[in-house]
């Protein structure tokens, strides 16, 4: 980790990270080849069973999730006027912004006919579908992501910084139209909210119509708020867990107004964060007492459910407390790990591990390694331009010719 | 052919043709919206205790959607020892179940559900429920993303996973095609048995029911499909309990797009209220500012009409002392000089009187 100093810090091609990106990303590229020109069979282990694999529990659930951190805080930041966070925002923005739209990309090699994505917004909509909820929100969100980031773009690009470019850079005012933009934060903050309440909430009314395939532990009719809730804490917790990396690697992007509120942000997340996942346990609890469904907590899927409960939701929750009270940075960091492993336990849960339940284990799907390279070429490609754009653009600082102009 | 064979083909050639299309819009099934049971759609009795698994109702459908032959010929009842499941490429498959010691056969293809869960979940319309009783697939809609399969609570539908350009979801059709030409569906034409009867939905129900009621020793009293899932326009009775040939008896009497339904319901809510209960958490925490800067006003003025207060008394006080101290000097000077005036005066009289005078003036002080 650099100090704080204004030394600039020059960037370098042949890095053990560069090479080791170049590897995964080179991978990738021959994988997508095969299953554009092959056939989705060829890299998957999917079957008939199991039509959602990997690339749904993963890319999809655990992606959207895990970008829950932009409606978590903007909302926190422009709704709740807790303006300590502002520095917060541009970076949650920002990561929000590239899982949505990696969702959509990963969705790509997942559908049969990549090409008709659109068809269920504008050609034939199937309203009595949650997969058309969750198409038409998410569709929704990723342009108001796009338009919430879209500010730090405009800042980069009014400094002409493509040379080849730069001719035709000059005579777009952006200036005035990030002015614009700006102007819109209130209702793209709401608009984002009530976005995310729906498709985040609807990614678990996806299993409501598969009663007999998911195990009754998961299966409740709450599955839509259990999910909205951790999308929550996932967003509190990776606003923390994505802090912990940017502040190893790009300390020196960071301004000092980013610097002086960052343990603060954490702080106030993580104990945010503990309880939201107490009322997340209170209600997962509550809903085993409700169907009473205790009985099945003595057989194997019951431990694989108490681990989920114990271990993916009370254990963060009291780590993030004991953080709270120490004010301990460390700490928190510590349980930000812990919560969004428990909320990628939860998903792969859901999706895979608890769905078709009653089948015999020789029948059971279990992810290729391409789908797993796939899964990780995407995360790859995702950090890659998380790095471009926080070297170029002022995510982790603000642009001197706009401070105080928000 | 049989004599009842004949009599449902005749039958359905007559009906098929006219009640293919005739049947208004306003009757067509609404997926989770109104509910209609189609009475004159078709259907197909599968009656478990006459099938011996031969497989010729694999080898029609094959043969009329013209699928591809399985690796296995169809002809090698050694498949039987495997359980399978329909696939892309088998819209429909036998299993043989023990039961009891004996083996029973049945078959599985889509049972057609009056409200199914694939058109439910299908977030492009390609299933479509067909006033014939079909659940019809439009390939040129489908995207391909298998949430179909997910819904099936009978898990049908097959997907082509190596076909790299064009896959799509496949299932039984209920030989759809073949029904408009006046043809059974392929399956029930290949059955040598008469384990499958195909006919109107209501009398097939009737018919089902009578054969129960004849022999009430021999079958469970209770038609697969009947109510299953909504209602199936595919039925089955049997001998061996449903479960135990691979029936599930857990699927749940109602349709399953209800399933869904009340969480598509609470969209309208969301979009109605959190908004304003967002612009209302907005408001509140701008008038928390607002009266917060306020507060340190208030507070600004009071403590500087406190200032001005104390500094007022402060002053009034040192005036006070600043004149009693001066009315303390005159008076002292008074004093003085009426002691010196008195010393003066004394200097001819004796000394005691001067003694006299001094102390008074100490205690004064």
């Amino acid at each position: 980790m650099s100090e704080h100093q204004h030394a600039p810090v020059q960037f370098r091609w042949v890095t053990p990270g560069n090479i080791l990106t170049a590897i995964i990303l080179g991978v990738g590229f021959v994988l997508t080849f095969i299953r554009f020109t092959q056939g989705i069979g060829a890299v998957t282990n999917l079957d008939d069973n199991f039509p959602w694999g990997m690339w749904i529990s993963f890319d999809l659930l655990c992606g959207v999730c895990l970008a829950a951190g932009g409606y978590f805080t903007s909302s926190a930041c422009y709704l709740f006027g807790m303006k300590r966070f502002h520095s917060a925002v541009r970076p949650a923005i920002l990561t929000a912004f590239l899982g949505y739209f990696f969702v959509v990309v990963a969705l790509l090699y997942d559908l049969g006919h990549p090409y008709r994505l659109p068809y269920p917004l504008f050609w034939s909509p199937g309203t009595t579908s949650v997969l058309y909820e969750v198409g038409l929100c998410v569709a929704c969100y990723v342009t108001v992501l796009f338009v919430e980031f879209s500010p730090a773009a405009m800042e980069w690009l009014n400094d002409q910084p493509i040379p080849i470019l730069n001719k035709f850079l000059k005579k777009i005012p952006w200036k005035s139209i990030r002015k614009v933009v700006v102007s819109w934060t209130l209702p793209m903050t709401i608009l984002g909210v009530c976005l995310s309440t729906m498709h985040q909430s609807s990614l678990g009314a996806l299993f409501l119509i598969a009663p007999g395939k998911l195990h009754p532990l998961w299966y409740s009719p709450f599955i839509p708020v259990f999910f909205f809730v951790s999308s929550m804490v996932a967003g509190a917790s990776m606003v923390i867990f994505e802090g912990m990396f940017a502040h190893a690697a790009l300390h020196h992007k960071m301004d000092a107004t980013h610097l002086r509120e960052a343990d603060d942000v954490v702080l106030s997340f993580g104990k945010a964060a503990s309880w939201i996942l107490l009322g997340l346990f209170m209600i997962r609890v509550m809903d085993v007492a409700m169907d009473n469904k205790w009985a099945y907590l003595a057989t194997s899927y019951g431990t694989l459910f108490l681990v989920e409960i114990l271990g993916g939701i009370a254990l963060p929750a009291l780590i993030y407390a004991f953080g709270a009270r120490t004010k301990s940075v460390k700490v928190m960091r510590v349980g930000s790990v812990i919560a969004v492993l428990g909320i990628v336990f939860n998903r792969f849960n859901v999706c895979l591990v608890a769905f078709h339940w009653q089948m015999p284990s020789a029948e059971r799907y279990f992810p290729s390694v391409w789908e797993i390279c796939i899964s990780i070429f995407v995360v790859t490609l995702i950090v890659t331009l998380y790095r471009f754009i926080t070297w170029n653009m002022p995510i982790l600082s603000e642009h001197p010719d706009y401070k105080e102009a928000h | 052919m049989n004599r009842r064979k004949f009599l449902t083909l005749m039958g359905s050639a007559g009906l098929a043709s006219t009640a293919i299309g005739t049947l208004p819009e306003a009757e067509a099934a609404s997926v989770g919206g109104k509910f209609s049971t189609y009475p004159d759609s078709f259907s197909v009795l599968h009656d478990t205790t006459r099938c011996i698994g031969c497989r010729r109702c694999e080898m029609g459908c094959q043969k009329v959607n013209d699928l591809p032959l399985p690796k296995q010929p169809l002809d090698d009842l050694g498949v039987l020892d495997k359980k399978r499941r329909t696939s892309a490429d088998a819209w429909t498959v036998v299993n043989k179940y023990k039961v009891g010691g004996k083996d029973v056969f049945r078959k599985t293809q889509c049972n057609h559900c009056l409200d199914p869960a694939c058109a439910a979940a299908c977030f492009v319309r390609a299933f479509q429920k067909d006033p014939s009783g079909a659940v019809t697939y439009d390939k040129d809609l489908c995207v391909g993303c298998r949430y179909c399969m997910i819904a099936c609570p009978f898990n049908i539908p097959g997907f082509q996973y190596y076909e790299p350009w064009h896959p799509y979801v496949r299932k039984c059709t209920l030989c759809l095609p073949r029904l408009k030409e006046g043809k059974l569906p392929g399956c029930v034409q290949a059955c040598p048995m008469d384990a499958l009867t195909f006919g109107k939905r209501a009398d097939i129900l009737k018919l089902a029911k009578k054969r129960i009621e004849a022999r009430p020793d021999v079958y469970q009293h209770h038609v697969y499909g009947e109510f299953e899932a909504g209602g199936t326009n595919w039925l089955y009775i049997s001998g061996a309990p449903f479960s135990q040939v691979g029936l599930d008896e857990h699927i749940i009497n109602r349709p399953y797009a209800e399933l869904t339904a009340g969480a598509l319901g609470a969209v309208p809510m969301v979009i109605g209220i959190w908004p304003v209960l967002l612009g209302g958490a907005y408001m509140i925490s701008k008038r928390r500012e607002s009266v917060a800067k306020e507060e340190i006003h208030e507070a600004e003025e009071k403590a500087r009409a406190g200032a001005e207060e104390t500094a007022g008394k402060k002053l009034a006080e040192i005036e006070a002392a600043n004149l009693k101290k001066l009315a303390k000097v005159e008076a002292d000077a008074a004093k003085k000089l009426a002691a010196a005036e008195a010393a003066a005066a004394a200097a001819a009289t004796p000394a005691q009187d001067t003694e006299g005078a001094g102390k008074g003036e100490g205690e004064d002080a």
